[in-house]
């Protein structure tokens, strides 16, 4: 699946196997965006930013 | 009927799919749960959701899935690694207090609650020493500290932050150590691999995250008594323990609970998912 960057608008490519929950970064400018798999199909929306207590 | 497990995560990362992967291809129906959407009822005595027989807490975000593990338990779900496991990990103090109490060697560590008293406490434990926060990951904050004027100067600095927690210092003797450590993976009660963390070039500290490359390591005897005594320490679990190899033998300053295995793998002929997932099926038929 396609999708463009709400930042700069390039295409960001979602891998066929990416899963709820993973990550994908806009080519262009960088951008994180959270993939989201519903009913409706497949959308991105803007990560998290990492926090203070993120990781081991 | 199928074994249900619930895989429960703020983010997927290369660690959860592997995780994912693993389970679906020993016939385990996944259920995946976002705990970002979750509400958590605390006056009912069961989740709206079902969540299968076990939960495998994998959130990237410590706070959440120490919090998140809580509520499931309260309502008689199984979390691995349980809510009090991921609370003694996620804080330097408590772990050090757990290690201490059942033996396991570690660094000479002191605490202290004022600035002044922090570095009487490096004078006592002689320079070089490491300050670092009680809660923190990927090596942040981690400061080493050569002599009296950057101590003073760093615990200057840690002084002004805001936050009660770094008002509370943490100081532990440096290490003498080559430049690596050792990340043992304890699953239950089994040492499932061990590999040295190589510092990058130009970074004292091992953490994968700060570049850290990882080899395979020889798992001895030592070796295997230390991490699993110290996993049983904390509660025990799916753990990731951190040993140095000191003059006077193994000495492990850190145990991991939401443990990243990534850079463990890529040195480890084990399959660490795998093991994690065997584990979980381990616990339901108990």
């Amino acid at each position: 699946m396609e999708a463009k960057c709400s930042e700069c608008d390039a295409q960001i490519n979602v891998p066929d196997d990416a899963v709820s929950g993973e990550i994908v970064t806009c080519p262009d400018c960088g951008l994180n965006y959270e993939v989201v798999k519903g009913e409706d199909g497949v959308s991105l929306k803007p990560a998290e930013s990492m926090s203070e207590d993120w990781g081991e | 009927m199928a074994t249900t497990l619930t895989l429960l995560y703020d983010r997927i990362r290369w660690d959860e799919k592997e995780l994912l992967k693993s389970a679906r291809s020993k016939g385990i129906d996944v259920k995946e749960v976002d705990v970002k959407n979750v509400i958590f009822n605390l006056n009912e005595s069961r989740t709206s959701e079902v969540y299968g027989e076990v939960v495998l807490q994998r959130c990237i975000s410590h706070t959440r899935g120490t919090y998140a593990s809580a509520c499931l338990e309260s309502k008689g779900l199984r979390v691995l690694n349980k809510a009090s496991v991921s609370e003694v990990c996620g804080n330097k103090l408590w772990t050090t207090l757990m290690l201490i109490q059942a033996g396991v060697p570690t660094p000479k560590t002191a605490i202290t609650f004022t600035p002044e008293s922090a570095l009487k406490a490096a004078e006592e434990i002689g320079y070089p020493v490491v300050l670092k926060p009680l809660v923190g990951s990927w090596g942040r904050m981690v400061v080493a500290l050569r002599d009296k004027e950057e101590a003073e100067a760093v615990i200057e600095l840690r002084s002004q932050l805001n936050g009660p927690l770094n008002q509370i210092f943490y100081v532990q003797e440096k290490v003498k150590r080559p430049p690596r450590d050792i990340r043992c993976i304890v699953i239950g009660e089994r040492l499932v691999a061990a590999v040295y963390r190589v510092a990058a070039a130009g970074e004292w500290r091992t953490n994968v995250a700060r570049g850290g490359t990882t080899e395979p390591c020889p798992i001895s005897k030592e070796l295997e008594e230390i991490a699993l005594k110290a996993a049983e320490a904390v509660g025990g679990g799916v753990l990731g323990v951190d040993m140095m190899e000191s003059p006077n033998g193994l000495l492990v300053h850190e145990v991991n609970s939401t443990v990243e295995f990534r850079g463990a793998q890529s040195a480890s002929s084990v399959s660490i998912a795998d093991a994690i997932i065997d584990y979980a099926l381990e616990l339901i038929r108990r």
